[in-house]
């Protein structure tokens, strides 16, 4: 695993999108958000939505959906 | 100030409910029942003389000096070993007792030497105040006929005489001076549980012997100073007294070691320590020590210590020493100048689980106030983060459940991922105490830990699983709990949301979490993992201990919670003897965590999105802050190696040598442009640093530290800080230097400003704490007496939560080229990263780190006992010497961390739990071969380390 850029993050929320997963279909999306929301710093959430913009490759479907979904509620605050 | 002084009750207290009044020398007198008639003319003032008694072992009646007359009853009985009946009439002073107690004085004068005038214990010896409390003043019997007391009889060799022996660093076993009142042998057994001490020979003949007449180093002896503490003479005695004379005052304060927060009282002359004692009152250890907090402070005024800041641009360049001005001054502008051109949130600092909660609480606030970022981490990230989230997760608080003393009532101590008897030696003391007394005991470690098996603790089950397996062998207790229908259906209705439970227990029924099928995957045997889950459930009260054996994994959180589901689903929470209890690594690691020192949460765990509670600190501290969570110390160095975090401020901690993946960390520090260390020591992370601020120890402040048991307690200042300042005053500074303005005079001006802002401290303050000794958090209206057991009648989140824990295997893999697994831990005589420890006589013990390795393994690889091996991971590699144990199962190695000439941290590897980034140590994929000695990696990182560690001398002016 490389030690920075998206492999990284990639690598981390889908750690953190298996741990949701098996909660439940209901929570995997909504763990993920709320976990990324409440533990990345902005500049993380930057770069994994930077990765989602050119593909979001690697990324588990839930975990991708979270992820937008978190960039759009984002960007509708600004 | 004087030495505090602790009553000798001869006898320990009663826990009995029931009373019993009788009469000692015409007074009355209440006490419980079971109390003896030594302990209870104590409690009305009256001593009676005594030798073999103290309070902190049970009677033993063997001195024949505290005999007392009860009216009716035959004889002379000892006061020690008779307990109080209603109604009793007790003489403790009589013609007959005065005789009596004369004549046995005489005896063991007649056989111990007269030199009190030049005798180290001259003063605090309880023999010679016994023969002033007898009227001893003649002693008719000479010392012509046999003794013990002198090397030469008549010009032959006296047999009997035996030599002192100064093996142990600390404390000097001198035979001449014993009178064999087997305190220090009780101690032993019944305070430490180690019995190491034994009486060999009968009689006259009768001698403490250290194992089978070893010498105290090379016995098993621990060195935790019980036997010194209960000697009555001079025959057990510290160096340090010996050398210094007795100490004239003392002063109560909290040890800096690990997270058990043993209560000392610091024994001075003037400014010199002359020994630490612990303090019976001490809730938290109740007397009782470990070889690290009695012994292990003389790195406070060790030679190495780094008295003066220093300053360079380069740190290829050598230090150069500067004023506190100067220092703080370069810090804050190069802070300023990465702010300015890199941004607000190109710096961050880390606050210490080694300092107070005051100057911890600081360093967050000049973070997040000062710097204007969210950018603070502590060394919780790499230990307990996963308790903190698994468990606010669960229960709704991020801390153990419940106090040290709790163990008294367990029935069954299950104990995951944790070596209580190294790494919090004082609570194992606790621990085995209670197993002796009946309680069952279960241990889930890779390793056969002096847990599993030691004199009189034998693990009715013991799991030895493969290394990153504690999801599926702890999910699967879980599976045999639920199938059996062993679980407390009631507790669950009541407390617990009873849909969740069922969600869980189908999860946990299906037959992926089996012990059969866990077995494959975990090496443990199907019927042990039902065994120990049926003892857990149907045991009585079940108590779970665990320790970074849980939490640094990928799944470290998610065993957290495993372990959290296990207790609700058994009803195992809320009451005394039960519970969860996280054992902390770090003297005030659940201090550091409570004061805000994650980046997501301002102290009190409340996150820092939430709009009121950040208003409720912008408003007290005068400053707009930023909402965003910040980095947290992995990401902080991904981000320097980005370019995009230049700056930071490291509070006593020493992340290169203790973080993983040591090629990482130096990595990100090295692309960083200023590095603050404050700490006592040069130590590994201050190779990278541009600024070094002498930190103070914690003899020279004031504060408080909570321990893992949310204990609260005060450390008090009994030196001037020898590097002039203590560490909050150089927060203070540099905040001051910032722009952010900082003023307290008195570190319980900070703890107020904490109480305030924090719900759960809302009752505490420096005078509470003086007057009541310690407090458990939380501590408010709610609870004005603090909470030594949480979630009695309901769980702080409300319902408990049950979570589904699906096992997920580590990435890390053995393979072919890395067929071995390397977990590492602790042992007894070092802490952490041995900075401390490793400048005393600990290092006797424990010179260097070494792989344990399986015969089997080793046999494989043509490796011996003692030889030089290279361990080599995907991370790195590094050279240690092996020892072949079959403690460790065939394919695990294990290691300890506290050397930084090792550093197991190469090859530990960037893995981490997926909640909080918390490393996964515990499990690398290693190979070992041997090898001719260190790596090349390691000799130039000792030449690197001699390099940045020139210090200019001062210029002349």
């Amino acid at each position: 695993m490389s030690h920075t850029g998206p492999d990284k993050l990639v690598y981390m929320a889908n750690q953190i999108g298996k741990f949701f997963q098996a909660q439940g279909s209901e929570t995997a999306v909504t763990g993920v958000y709320e976990h990324i929301r409440k533990f990345w710093d902005p500049r993380m959430r930057s770069q994994i939505y930077a990765h989602i913009d050119n593909g979001g490759a690697g990324l588990e479907p839930h975990v991708k959906t979270a992820i937008e979904k978190l960039k759009s509620a984002e960007t509708a605050a600004k | 100030m004087s030495l505090v002084h602790e009553t000798d009750y001869g006898t320990p207290r009663s826990k009995s409910e029931k009373e019993v009044t009788l009469t000692i020398d015409g007074q009355q007198i209440t006490v419980p029942e079971g109390t003896s008639i030594m302990r209870a003319a104590m409690e009305m003032g009256t001593q009676i003389p005594k030798l073999c008694a103290t309070d902190m072992v049970d009677a033993f009646g063997s001195c024949r000096l505290c005999l007392v007359e009860i009216e009716g009853r035959p004889g002379t009985p000892a006061s020690c070993t008779t307990p109080v009946m209603p109604g009793m009439v007790v003489k403790t002073q009589t013609d007959r007792l005065k005789k009596i107690r004369n004549g046995v004085m005489e005896l063991y004068i007649s056989d111990h030497p007269l030199d009190c005038l030049t005798c180290s214990a001259n003063g605090d010896c309880e023999l010679q105040d016994m023969a002033g409390q007898v009227g001893l003043r003649d002693v008719r019997y000479g010392y012509e006929g046999e003794n013990h007391v002198f090397p030469k009889q008549d010009g032959v060799a006296n047999l009997n005489w035996l030599a002192k022996d100064e093996s142990n660093p600390y404390f000097t076993y001198d035979p001449s001076k014993c009178i064999v009142c087997s305190r220090c042998v009780r101690a032993c057994e019944e305070v430490q549980g180690t019995f190491a001490l034994t009486i060999a020979g009968r009689g006259f003949d009768s001698r403490v012997s250290p194992g089978m007449q070893e010498s105290f180093l090379t016995s098993e002896c621990v060195s935790c100073g019980a036997c010194v503490q209960a000697c009555p003479t001079a025959t057990l005695n510290e160096k340090k007294v010996i050398e210094v004379g007795k100490p004239e005052h003392s002063v109560v304060t909290t040890c800096a070691y690990c997270g058990v927060g043993c209560s000392f009282k610091a024994e001075m002359r003037g400014e010199e320590v002359v020994r630490m004692v612990p303090y019976k009152d001490g809730e938290a250890n109740r007397g009782h020590s470990c070889v690290k907090g009695r012994f292990a402070w003389g790195y406070a005024t060790h030679k190495e210590r780094i008295l003066k800041p220093m300053i360079r641009a380069k740190v290829t360049d050598p230090w150069k020493e500067v004023s506190w001005e100067e220092a703080i001054g370069y810090a804050a502008s190069e802070f300023k100048r990465i702010q300015k051109e890199h941004g607000k949130n190109a710096v961050g600092g880390i606050t210490s689980s080694r300092c107070t909660n005051e100057e911890t609480y600081l360093v967050q606030k000049l973070i997040r106030a000062g710097f204007g970022n969210n950018n603070v981490d502590t060394c919780a990230r790499v230990c307990h983060s996963p308790t903190g989230y698994g468990l606010g997760q669960t229960y709704g608080t991020s801390a153990g459940t419940q106090n040290f003393d709790s163990v008294e009532q367990s029935d069954v101590i299950l104990v995951i991922g944790a070596n209580p008897a190294a790494a919090h030696p004082v609570f194992a003391s606790r621990m085995k105490k209670r197993i002796r007394e009946g309680a069952k005991l279960i241990v889930i470690d890779p390793r056969r830990t002096e847990m599993v098996k030691s004199a009189h603790i034998d693990a009715a089950y013991h799991l030895p699983l493969l290394p990153g397996t504690n999801v599926a062998v702890v999910t699967s207790l879980a599976h045999v709990i639920v199938t059996e229908k062993l679980y407390d259906e009631k507790f669950i209705r009541e407390r617990c949301d009873w849909d969740e439970f069922q969600h869980w227990a189908d999860f946990v029924s299906l037959p992926q979490n089996s012990p059969e099928t866990v077995a494959k995957l975990s090496g443990v045997p199907a019927e042990t993992i039902r065994g120990a889950a049926r003892l857990y459930a149907t045991g009585g009260n079940g108590a779970i201990y665990y320790g970074l054996g849980v939490t640094e994994h990928s799944q470290g959180s998610t065993t957290v919670m495993a372990i959290a589901n296990l207790a609700m689903a058994t009803g195992n929470i809320g009451r005394e003897g039960v519970g969860v209890n996280p054992l902390r690594g770090q003297n005030n690691v659940q201090g550091s965590c409570d004061m805000g020192s994650f980046p997501h949460e301002l102290p009190g765990y409340r996150h820092i999105s939430g709009d009121e509670v950040r208003h409720l600190f912008e408003n007290d501290w005068g400053v707009t802050l930023e909402k965003e969570p910040g980095l947290r110390i992995p990401n902080m160095l991904d981000a320097a190696v980005e370019g995009a975090f230049r700056g930071i401020y490291i509070q006593g901690e020493d992340i290169l040598q203790s973080d993983p993946d040591t090629k990482h960390v130096s990595a990100g520090l090295e692309a960083m442009e200023c590095v603050v260390v404050q700490d006592l020591f040069l130590n590994e992370t201050a190779r990278f640093a541009h600024v070094f601020l002498p930190g103070s120890t914690f003899l020279e402040k004031n504060g408080t530290f909570t321990n893992a048991e949310r204990r609260i307690q005060l450390v008090r200042k009994v030196m001037a800080p020898k590097n002039g300042y203590e560490d909050w005053e150089i927060t203070v500074m540099l905040s001051n230097a910032l722009g952010y303005k900082m003023e307290y005079s008195h570190p319980s001006e900070i703890m107020d400003e904490i109480a305030r802002l924090t719900p759960g401290f809302a009752n505490v303050s420096f005078k509470m704490l003086d007057e009541r000794g310690s407090v458990q958090w939380p501590c408010n209206d709610k609870a004005p007496e603090g909470s030594p057991i949480m979630h009695v009648n309901g769980f702080v989140r409300g319902k408990g939560k049950f979570i589904v824990t699906e096992y997920v295997a580590t990435d890390e893999k053995t393979g072919p080229r890395f067929p071995l697994l390397l977990t590492t831990g602790r042992i007894l005589s070092q802490y952490n990263v041995g900075a401390q420890t490793r400048r005393t006589e600990n290092s006797m013990w424990h010179a260097e780190d070494v792989l344990e390795i399986h015969p089997h393994d080793a046999e494989q690889r043509g490796v011996r006992d003692g030889d030089w091996i290279r361990l080599q991971s995907r991370a790195g590699e590094t050279s240690l010497r092996a020892q072949i144990t079959d403690r460790v199962a065939p394919g695990v190695v294990y290691t300890t961390f506290h050397h930084p000439d090792t550093q197991a941290n190469v090859i530990t590897t960037d893995f981490s739990d997926w909640a909080t980034n918390c490393p996964e140590y515990k499990v690398t994929a290693v190979q070992v071969s041997p090898s001719n000695g260190p790596s090349t990696w390691q000799q130039e990182y000792e030449e690197f380390s001699k390099q940045s560690r020139r210090i200019l001398p001062e210029a002349a002016e």
